[in-house]
Parts: C-alpha cells; structure tokens; sequence
C-alpha cells in the first residue's frame, strides 16, 4: 500500500490510459451521484409531508356533543347535550393512566373583546395549559395559560401571531398589554402560533377556563374535551390504544347524558390518527420506493462497475502475460490490479459523494415545490455506498484479474 | 548451463492424452548459441515453454545453472523468470502504453531496482541495440525490426542466465530479420547462451548450433558454422 514503486507504477498506467480510467471513474461517480440525489430526493419527499401534516399533534382527540338523534330511556331525540366540568374531572381521574394531555375548551356566548377603544373580532376561549400540546401551538412571546390561571381564575390572555400582527403592530411586544374582554381587563400574557399554513385556528384569545366559566356565566359548562394520548413503539400498537381509548370514553360520555348507545351523532369525536394512519401508509409506500430505487440503481452501479473491471483486466491479459514472462508474481499483478482499480473508484466515488452532496447542499434548500422539502441525504449512508462500491470494484477486479494472473503466458501471449 | 534428461510432457485433451515430448536429452553449454528448428507439432514450442519455467514437465529432470527446476509455485517460477531468463517473442509483446525505455525498465522493476537505475540501465540496453534516441517512443511509433530490438534489450536489462527466443525473426521480413540476427549474434559474442527456435533454415545456420525434433523427439542435433547475418545487412 505504502510501496512508492507500485504507486509510481500505477499513476504511470493511469496517466497513459486516460480514457479508460475516465470512463471508469465517469460511471462510478456519476452512479454514486445519481444515487445520493435519488436518496435525497427521497429524504425531501419525506420531510416535505411530513411538514404537509404537522398541524394538530397525530394522537390528539376532540371531543364535543351535539344533539341526540334517537329516543333513549324515555328521553327525546333532538335533545342538545352539555358536557360539564364533572365529565372531564371523572375522565381525568379514572383513565388518566392512558392519556398524556386533557384540556378542555370553553367557547363564551356574546363577549365583546375591545382594544384602545376597537373593537376585535376574534373567538375567545377558556382553557387549560395543556391544549398548547395537544393542538401543536408553539410559543413565540410569553408563556402559555398554566394550571395557576386556572386554579386562582386569572384574568390573563394568550393571543395568536396573526393577532399581535392585526392589532398590536405598533408595539414592540403585545405581552403585557391589557385587553377588555365584556367589560374585564385581561392582561396579555403571551403569543402562540400554528404549525403549518393554515392560519384560520390563531383567531383565537385564550383565556383561563375557570376565569372563563366564572366571568361570562358559564356554570360548569364546557364545549370541547381534547386528549392526547402518548405514542408507543409502533404505530399499530399508537392506533390500537387510541382505538380503546376512544371506545371507553364515549361509552362513558354515552351513559352519563342518557345518550343511545348506538346513537353515533349524539357526541361526536374527531381523531386524526385515522387519518394519520393513511399518511403514515404513504410515508411508508414512498419510503420503500426510493430505497428500492436506490438499492436497484446501487446494484447497476456494482453490476457496471464489475463490468468495467472486466473489460479491463480482459484488455490486459496480454500485458499481464507479458509482466508474468518478465517474472512479476502472480500476487503482484493482483495486487497493483486491483490497487489501481480501489484507488480510481474511490477518488472517483468520492468526487461523485461530493458534487452531489454540494448540489443538495446549495439547491436542496431553495427548492419550493409542495411534498418536497429541503432534500438531504445522510452522510454516512452516501459514504457507505461508495465504500460499497468500492469493494464491488475490488471483488469485481480481483476475481478476473486471479483468472488472468492464472493463465498460462503462452496462451495469454498468443497471437489472436 | 541447461541439462535436460529424459524430458516427457503430455497435455490432456479430453479422454486423450497427446504425447509431445517423448524423452528429450539435451544439454546447452554456456556462450552457446542453439536453434532448435521442427515443423509445427513437433513439440518446439513445448520445450521452449517448459525450458522458460512457463510449463511444467511431467517426467525427467530439468537443471539450469545448477539449480533444478521441479514443481515451482507461480511465486517461486516468478523469480527464477526473472533471475533466469529473458524472452524474446515473435510478436514482440511490449506493452503499449508504455514507452520503450519504460518497457526496457520493466523487469528490472520486478528486480526491485530503484527507479534512476532502471532508467539508465534501459537508456544502456537501448544503446547496445542502436534505439537510444528512440528511448521515448511508444511501440506504435516503432517499426517491426525496431520493436524487437526494443523487445530484445528489455530481455537483456534482467542479465538473465539464458535468452529464449520464440521465432524472434517470424514476424519480419528478410533484411530486418537479418538485422535482428546479427544483434542476437552480437549479444552472443559478449558470452551469452541463446537458444532460438525458428522454422527458417536461413536463420537456423546463424546460430552455432541446430537441434531438429521431429514428433517429440529430437532427430539430429549438429554444430554448424555460423552465416554472419553482418553481411546481408
């Protein structure tokens, strides 16, 4: 390896055979290039629905009630149903070991939200801390309503990015100012946001649900109750739980509001995981596509490389009797063989790592096309193919070359 | 400097077996210069390959400069090669990418001669045989009487023991085939031991000696006076 002789005698044979290594090298890049832009392309695919889909956290469950559509017990159809504070007390305390997150919302009827003297047109909505996780809001100013708002009924806000932008554009920060919602002031205490594109869910001021309740007549009413529950190991094992869960809770809720056990409209129940389910299918679908892709067009690349290595061990079997008659060792000829092959395929293989590893570094990012974002490919798997088909080269080099080193000098010498 | 004893090959061709040396005694002296000459099949090229350590024999002794020849490993067969021998072939067999003081320097990389003194032992042999300003030139810039010497000098870069030369003149025409003779006559004025197997009686008698084989054995072997190939030059 470290024999400055061999070394001397290889970039001998490589610089005296320049179209041969070209095109030797020119495959393996260009293999190695097409791969870790299709891997990439892959990568981008994946992370852009993934983006496409990152709303509402996938194991979140919303809960609300409507009207009864059957008579039951005696009781009408058409009967409106009330969740109250006690459904979602018994449900945290009895199945709280299969859930992760439980808030609630309370939508107040007829409240008049008023800054310096405007009028604002947003929802306002009482809730606790743990809806910022369930509904995927991020912070970006303050804090989020937390479970002392809600035990000492504070009167404070939390306000979206779209509405610190409508109304408090002027100032540096909107925390800290005071809204009048119905007469009372609320003091702003932080700013969420949504994940996605989808604004239409930051028309909302949150509110503490007690402060809520207490202020605008609400009695123990609640109109939402909103779960998360915790992902397991496997996605099947994540939907079978939800599945459960969700099963055992409108059982309850059914019982509690005499509603029909069969009356499915009575209380309805969104679950994204179901659609979640169909996503993830695809995710997987494309995943096993490119990485079938991928592994087919490795394989061509091996199966091309060998072919190379062939035609030139095959071309050389002249010169390899004739090195033999001059008394090379067999295991020499191998061995410089099979050196010049690892060492064109590496730089080649290498070159290739490096365009397209620079092509998806500076284009990757700046591509804007739905369901594809930002394609990237993991460094360790690029450079594990190239190593890959390096050694495809040196298998696919050596076992000619020992065949070549192996025939007779004459014959390898005969004029044909 | 060769001692050959009841030498016997026979090459497997399916069920059959073909006979094609048939107990060869044969010995070379040092500074000899031997044609061994036949018609096609009777086993010249044979003996030439197992005298060259390319083949190996089934039956007798085979003793080079001492040392006897019986079942060498490729490694072992490698050096003797290059320690031995140096070969001379019809179609020159240089290698054609490399330039002819590069093909000249070839064995004696095999020798483990550093790089300088290969290029100035090539850049000498390349004298010796008149091609010295040719010394940079590709095989395909060279004439056929040109490449042999080319092919010649590199066979005599490795000081080797013996010079095998297969029909060295087969692929020349007449006044080159000439000149490379009297190169091969003038190397074997200096004390080398040549052997050259031909089918051309003409350069038969330039050598010092013939040996006819006939079906695997050998027929007549006779000194003979030397034609000096100088005066048809």
């Amino acid at each position: 390896m470290f024999d400055l002789e061999r070394w001397q005698e290889i970039f001998d044979t490589i610089r005296k055979n320049k179209l041969r290594t070209f095109l030797t090298g020119l495959s393996v890049a260009s293999g190695i290039f097409i791969l870790v832009i299709l891997l990439g392309f892959g990568q981008g695919m994946q992370n852009g629905i993934d983006n496409e889909f990152k709303g509402d956290a996938a194991t979140s469950i919303w809960v609300w009630p409507q009207r009864t559509t059957m008579e039951y017990k005696g009781l009408n159809p058409g009967r409106r149903i009330q969740l109250r504070n006690e459904n979602y007390e018994t449900v945290s305390k009895v199945f709280d070991q299969d859930f992760e997150k439980a808030s609630v919302l309370y939508f107040p009827n007829d409240v008049q939200v008023v800054y310096n003297n405007d009028l604002l047109v947003y929802n306002v909505a009482g809730t606790n801390g743990d809806l910022q996780v369930i509904e995927n809001e991020f912070l970006s100013e303050g804090r989020y309503i937390n479970e002392k708002d809600v035990r000492e009924n504070a009167k404070v806000a939390v306000i979206s990015n779209k509405i610190k932008r409508e109304v408090f554009s002027n100032l540096e920060t909107p925390v800290g100012e005071y809204i009048m919602i119905s007469g009372a002031g609320f003091k702003i205490v932080g700013v969420y946001g949504e994940y996605g594109r989808n604004e239409s869910e930051e028309e909302r001021i949150f509110i503490p649900v007690t402060t809520a309740q207490l202020a605008f007549n609400g009695a123990d009413k609640i109109n939402n109750l909103n779960f998360m529950l915790p992902e397991m190991d496997s996605f099947e094992e994540t939907v079978a739980m939800n599945d459960t869960f969700t099963t055992k809770l409108l059982e309850y809720l059914k019982l509690y509001h005499g509603v029909a056990p069969e009356d499915e409209r009575a209380i309805r129940l969104y679950n994204p995981i179901q659609e979640a389910k169909r996503f993830y299918t695809l995710g997987r679908a494309i995943e096993l596509f490119f990485w079938a892709v991928g592994f087919l067009t490795l394989i061509a690349g091996v199966v091309s490389v060998s072919n190379i290595m062939l035609i030139v061990v095959k071309e050389r079997t002249r010169e390899i009797g004739i090195r033999k008659a001059l008394g090379a060792k067999p295991w020499s000829i191998v061995g410089m063989i099979m050196h010049e092959a690892i060492f064109v395929t590496a730089v080649a293989g290498c070159t290739g790592l490096i365009f397209s590893m620079a092509l998806l570094e500076f284009v990757g990012p700046n591509i804007e096309v739905d369901y594809v974002m930002n394609p990237s490919v993991d460094f360790n798997v690029a450079l594990s193919t190239v190593i890959l088909l390096i050694f495809a080269g040196a298998i696919a080099g050596f076992f000619p070359a020992w065949k070549a080193v192996n025939v007779q000098v004459i014959e390898a010498l005969r004029d044909d | 400097m060769i001692e050959i004893k009841n030498l016997h090959k026979s090459y497997k061709m399916g069920k059959n077996s073909l006979h094609v040396l048939k107990g060869i005694n044969f010995s070379v002296e040092e500074g000899e210069l031997v044609a061994i000459m036949g018609s096609s099949g009777s086993g010249k090229s044979t003996l030439l390959n197992i005298l060259g350590m390319l083949d190996e024999l089934d039956e007798g002794t085979y003793t080079l400069d001492g040392v006897p020849i019986k079942n060498l490993n490729e490694t072992k067969a490698a050096q003797y090669r290059n320690k031995f021998l140096g070969f001379i072939f019809q179609s020159f067999n240089l290698i054609n990418y490399k330039s002819a003081a590069e093909n000249v320097a070839l064995p004696l990389y095999y020798q483990r001669v550093g790089r300088k003194e290969r290029q100035e032992k090539a850049l000498k042999y390349l004298e010796q045989v008149g091609l010295k300003q040719w010394a940079t030139h590709l095989p395909s810039e060279l004439s056929g009487g040109q490449k042999q010497r080319v092919a010649i000098a590199r066979a005599m870069a490795a000081e080797p023991k013996v010079l095998l030369a297969d029909e060295p003149t087969g692929a020349l025409d007449s006044k080159t085939s000439y000149e490379v003779m009297d190169l091969i006559q003038k190397i074997n004025d200096q004390g080398n031991t040549i052997l050259v197997v031909t089918h051309e009686e003409d350069i038969a008698h330039m050598c010092k000696r013939i040996v006819h084989l006939k079906d695997g054995v050998i027929v007549e072997d006779k000194k003979v006076e030397q034609v000096r190939a100088e005066q048809y030059v």
